[in-house]
């Protein structure tokens, strides 16, 4: 346990001295403010305009709908830097040779890949933290509303992070840097465009679509799991709606969610055995 | 008597079609500072690798420290600085210690004491606070070599360690083994400089294609280990030609030129009076003439044969 804590450490504080971090918040709070801006205007020139929506309701779907946009970005962020943070952290300490200072101290090796993983996982909470946090405070301080289920959301969300990272991080213990970026980013476009296809396909009702998106939805749940996020921050109105992007045609279920839990563990096991059994 | 600090039994190691390490069988005493020379390529690299459990043997055995190869407790108890060192180069000198220490599990107290401790030893006190990075690569050669001394080691792992050294530098390291085999610390040293390996070692293996085909003391070189009725030759003249070394062949067998001097073997005392009288003869100037102790590198070329240099 005192490996993996030093190790999560050196992550963190390896993410805060290269600078990646400050560019990733940085980029995020110009979001914000953004967002902030955006949000306030629209309030203000179309809800609250004359000709705008009659009844509150109407006026709580705007306000939702845009909160599902802000997120919808703070997603996409927090999936990138799921992806992309630890991309080489194991494959270039392999390839720089800086590793075997690492494995030959009195760690298990899966204290070095635990370590890493977890570093990485905090910085990421923390990030989502920020970034959806800011994202519901602007709307709340602005339109005095809060979307149901956010801390269900928020924690799908954070599950969907945390399956990218893994799947980075197991990567990593096998492909060099480059390798890697190419999988996770596939593996991640596989997972979205098949969400869209399964989405289109439910609303046409073509079961051949239907069925493509969900093999792909298993193969990789991530985008099923930012789905399933928007679908519960929801009010039951706008869900009927279906016809928003944050309101799915074709729900994921929960034993997505079970699936994305098992997926995550898998993937993570798969990385701690493919790192023990390698040479350095 | 303890347990060997290595013992090794047919240890291999195949990359694919590649032998790196055919059978590595070997033997290093606790508190021995042992020098494992070959050209590159010979396998030193993988033979350390596999002893520290970083590269699976393909077949064989060792144990370390009297552990199985790769034991975590036993790496408590064992330095290792690496051929290629690449370390943390985002933190300074100090912290990069600090850090090491840490994995280490070494108590706050103490590593403070023995950071500053170390950072003199290897004379990077006034570099502590650079980042790495700024380094140069003699500089972290000595942090690596300071971050391999941290947990007082038994065992000490050295790759190659005077490959980025300046001349200050390499005192430095062969001051420090000198220390550790003060303390009773077992070094082990991979080398191509033969030179280092002869100042620093009490005893060698020579390694080649993977095998270990020579071990051999270094205190008593000449009793045990030269071909018995071998011996060299050591010539100072005043001028050296082509033609002088061409005919000194009639002497004897690898005429060769070191330090100044030109050496050679033969079977025979005799032929050194023999050869100062033709020398003599030919009105060449002699300065001295004698046995010389064969030099490491003499042997190394003689135990590894003509295609060595070459490796
Ligand atoms: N990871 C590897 N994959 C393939 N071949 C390797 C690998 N590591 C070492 N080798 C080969 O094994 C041989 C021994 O290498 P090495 O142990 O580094 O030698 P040395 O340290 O004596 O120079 C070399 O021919 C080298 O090319
Ligand atoms: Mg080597």
């Amino acid at each position: 346990m005192r490996g993996i804590l030093t190790i999560s450490q050196l992550t963190i504080h390896e993410a805060l001295r290269k600078r990646v971090l400050l560019a990733a918040l940085l980029l995020g709070l110009a979001f914000l403010v953004i967002f902030a801006l955006g949000f306030y205007f629209m309030n203000r020139e179309v809800v609250l305009a004359p000709r705008g929506p009659e009844t509150q309701a109407q006026r709580a779907l705007i306000y939702i709908f845009l909160t599902m946009a802000g997120l919808y970005a703070v997603n996409f962020l927090m999936v990138m830097m799921a992806a992309l943070l630890p991309v080489d952290t194991l494959s270039g300490e392999i390839r720089s040779g800086a590793i075997q200072s690492l494995v030959t101290k009195p760690l298990r090796r899966a204290e070095i890949v635990l370590g890493k993983w977890l570093g990485f996982w905090v910085i990421l909470a923390g990030y989502l933290a920020l970034m959806a946090g800011g994202v519901l405070l602007i709307v709340y301080v602005i339109s005095n509303t809060t979307p149901p289920n956010v801390w269900m959301g928020l924690s799908l969300m954070l599950l969907e992070a945390t399956l990218l990272l893994t799947l980075s991080i197991a990567g990593g213990t096998r492909l060099s840097t480059l390798a890697n970026g190419v999988l996770v980013f596939g593996l991640f476009g596989l997972a979205f465009i098949g969400g869209w296809i399964e989405q289109i396909g439910t609303l046409f009702a073509n079961e051949t679509a239907r069925n493509i998106g969900v093999i792909a939805s298993l193969l990789v749940p991530s985008e099923s799991l930012w789905q399933l996020a928007a679908y519960t921050m929801q009010p039951p109105l706008m869900r009927d709606l279906s016809i928003t992007p944050f309101s799915p045609a074709s729900v994921p279920s929960n034993a997505m969610v079970v699936w994305a839990i098992g997926y995550t563990l898998l993937v993570l096991l798969v990385g701690l055995w493919s790192f023990k059994t390698r040479d350095l | 008597m303890n347990a060997a600090a290595i013992r090794t039994q047919f240890l291999r190691k195949e990359f694919g079609p590649k032998v790196a390490v055919a059978d590595l069988t070997l033997t290093v005493q606790q508190g021995e500072v042992f020098g494992f020379l070959g050209p590159n390529g010979a396998g030193k690299t993988t033979s350390i690798k596999m002893l520290l459990g970083l590269v699976a043997p393909t077949a064989g055995d060792g144990r370390v420290l009297d552990a199985p190869l790769g034991n975590v407790a036993a790496r408590a108890k064992i330095g290792f600085l690496p051929e290629h060192f690449r370390f943390q180069d985002w933190l300074s000198g100090r912290e990069f210690l600090d850090l090491h220490a840490r994995l280490y599990g070494i108590s706050n107290v103490k590593r403070e004491t023995s950071i500053k401790e170390l950072l003199r030893r290897v004379d990077l006190q006034d570099a502590s606070e650079r980042k790495l990075k700024e380094y140069s690569k003699g500089m972290l050669q000595r942090v690596g070599l300071a971050a391999a001394l941290l947990n007082e080691p038994e065992l000490v792992f050295l790759d190659e360690p005077t490959s980025g050294l300046d001349p200050l530098g390499r005192l430095i390291v062969r001051d420090v083994i000198n220390e550790l085999r003060a303390q009773g610390t077992c070094v082990f040293l991979n080398s191509h400089l033969l030179s280092e390996v002869e100042i620093t070692c009490d005893r060698v293996a020579f390694v080649k294609n993977g095998s270990v085909i020579r071990e051999m003391s270094l205190r008593d070189r000449i009793a045990g280990d030269s071909p018995p009725n071998v011996i060299e030759i050591e010539l100072v003249v005043k001028n050296i030609t082509p033609n002088l070394l061409r005919e000194l062949a009639q002497f004897g067998k690898n005429v060769q030129q070191l330090n100044g001097a030109i050496h050679l073997q033969t079977e025979n005392e005799a032929r050194i009076p023999e050869l100062n009288r033709w020398l003599v003869a030919q009105g060449v100037d002699v300065y001295k003439i004698g046995m010389a102790k064969p030099s490491l590198e003499t042997l190394f070329l003689q135990v590894m044969g003509e295609d060595a240099r070459a490796g």
